[in-house]
């Protein structure tokens, strides 16, 4: 597969929660991804930007960026948020830790993140924002059984 | 999304078709909320079959309901048979404290 390269820039408003996945997933597609390896990359995708928009930008919109490079069979996506940025990673990547029960949030967003994806790398700063940085191995058709 | 919801017995089925992420579950739990408060049921079907994506809000929205049948001594079990949407609730461990059927009718005949 050629290099590929997109950029996608919106606002953290929740309805852009599955305009945001379907872009990135339509953009994966070219890698000719099985249906399972697809829906992997929209969850975690999804999973990305509602943290965004929760967490992030809990006190006020804010543009989120998501960003995806192709390198062989190698998809890699990174979503951003110029946002309130994240106390305590090590504590927000524990399956089941959430700062919003109130909301009813699961707490399992990174741990889907990590589950579906093959990386998972997240740098966050103190009032600066959070990027999360993802790649995902979609294997050669000759590979797969269809 | 797409709800769907009717009184059968002691339970209340809910049916969910489209999407459920973080934008469409608040509408989602407010209606089946407001619909297992106010009547006597003490079980909810959660039938899952349409639903063409769910990421982990709808673990949460899960969760939450189950939460409210256990206040009221009911039971919530789950339908279905759609690959993706069962691996995310196995990922999540939910399916260890809440059953799952394939179909919806089976979900009927099991609680």
């Amino acid at each position: 597969m050629e290099n590929n390269h997109m950029k996608l820039e919106f606002l953290s408003k929740s309805n852009n929660e599955s305009f945001s996945r379907v872009v990135v997933a339509a953009f994966a597609s070219q890698l000719d991804p099985t249906l399972e390896e697809l829906s992997d990359i929209k969850t975690a995708v999804s999973e990305a930007v509602t943290n965004a928009i929760i967490h992030g930008y809990e006190y006020g919109e804010g543009v989120i960026v998501i960003e995806s490079t192709i390198s062989g069979n190698t998809i890699e996506i990174t979503v951003s948020d110029s946002g309130k940025g994240i106390d305590n990673l090590e504590e927000a990547m524990e399956p089941f830790f959430t700062s919003k029960p109130n909301l009813e949030r699961s707490g399992m967003g990174f741990t889907v993140m990590e589950t579906f994806m093959d990386s998972l790398v997240v740098e966050s700063l103190d009032g600066k924002g959070t990027m999360v940085k993802m790649t995902k191995h979609i294997k050669n058709i000759s590979d797969k059984e269809r | 999304m797409y709800l769907n919801m009717e009184i059968l017995d002691n339970n209340l089925i809910v049916k969910l078709k489209g999407e459920l992420d973080h934008h469409t579950s608040e509408e989602v739990r407010k209606k089946i909320d407001k619909q297992y408060n106010g009547s006597s049921v003490s079980n909810i079907i959660m039938d899952l079959n349409e639903l063409t994506f769910m990421d982990s809000s709808g673990i949460g929205l899960i969760m939450g309901r189950y939460r409210n049948t256990v206040d009221k001594r009911g039971k919530l079990i789950i339908a279905c048979e759609n690959m993706t949407i069962k691996r995310i609730l196995d990922m999540s461990g939910l399916l260890k404290i809440i059953e799952l059927y394939p179909k919806l009718d089976e979900a009927t005949n099991n609680i």
